[in-house]
């Protein structure tokens, strides 16, 4: 059974880890659109993996948030990536299987995978 | 919308939208009375009595009123089509309270679904928000309270990784002896 002892022990080792965070503002975003048009598509599946992913390879300077609609409903759910720098790249139609391969290979190994953006999709 | 939860986290979406500080969310599974009640209650902006009037009507959202949207049309249609309905009350700058009710056992009524799932997605989304969850069965009752946790947190903040994956499991715990 979780207790709240438990939590208590989390809140230790958060305050810890809290100074490696301070800098997470010039790090990499991801965001989630999740409107009612997202989460009828999907999303909060597609941000759940997000954030497993980012969390079990400890990637870090990485943030993942949530907005409301994108304004493409028909193609959700739908993910932004803002890597510093960089142009933002738009992930369209995502599923979780998706989005762990975002994270692996845009946010990891730094390589967009072209074939989920909107740019493909919309051709 | 496939399951429940999912309707309740986009309407809570609305609250958050409408700058609440505390957000009320009540599942009542009351089986032996064939009913089951959903509750969002907020303490956000409220609507004025004209856009209530209208707030049903998916053909008369603007942008500017993006924050309603389907939402609510869909949850009303899911809830009617359950022989249940849907009841909204608001007033401006007094925060809003949507109600579904829908027959327990009906056909047609989906799931209630992944909770813990919606739960989480509301506090890691919104940190600076208190969630107030209260489930009821005809055996037992759960109830989860961010002002609690943030209480035992202090200085920690509520949407590291680590507080969201517990508060998952202890929702899905505390929802698994219901």
């Amino acid at each position: 059974m979780k207790s709240l002892a438990e939590l208590e022990a989390i809140r230790n080792k958060t305050l810890g880890n809290i100074n490696m965070r301070q800098d997470r503002e010039e790090g990499v975003r991801i965001v989630v659109g999740m409107a009612t048009c997202g989460i009828a598509a999907g999303a909060r599946p597609v941000l759940n993996a997000l954030v497993d992913e980012v969390s079990k390879r400890g990637v870090k300077n990485v943030i993942v948030s949530q907005t409301g609609c994108i304004g493409m409903c028909r193609l959700e759910p739908i993910i932004e990536v803002y890597v510093p720098g960089k142009e933002k790249v738009t992930y369209v139609k995502m599923n979780p299987e998706k989005a762990v391969r975002v994270v692996s290979e845009h946010i990891v190994n730094q390589q967009p995978v072209l074939e989920y953006t909107v740019g493909e999709a919309e051709q | 919308m496939k399951e429940l939860s999912l309707h309740i986290l986009d309407i809570a979406g609305n609250s958050t939208a409408a700058d609440a500080a505390l957000v009320e969310i009540t599942v009542t599974e009351a089986a032996a009375a064939n009913r089951l009640t959903i509750t969002v209650k907020d303490d956000g902006r409220g609507m004025s009595a004209e856009f209530l009037a209208k707030v049903r009507d998916p053909f008369t959202t603007t942008r500017t009123t993006r924050g309603v949207g389907l939402g609510i049309p869909l949850f009303e249609r899911a809830a009617v089509s359950c022989g249940g309905g849907l009841d909204v009350t608001s007033a401006e700058g007094g925060g809003t309270t949507v109600t579904a009710w829908f027959e327990y056992d009906h056909i047609d009524r989906q799931p209630l679904g992944d909770m813990p799932s919606t739960l989480t997605t509301l506090i890691s989304g919104n940190p600076r928000v208190d969630f107030v969850y209260r489930h009821s069965t005809d055996g037992g009752a759960f109830t989860l309270d961010t002002r609690q946790i943030k209480g035992i947190l202090g200085d920690a903040p509520i949407d590291t990784p680590e507080v969201i994956q517990w508060l998952g499991g202890y929702i899905a715990e505390g929802l698994g002896t219901l």
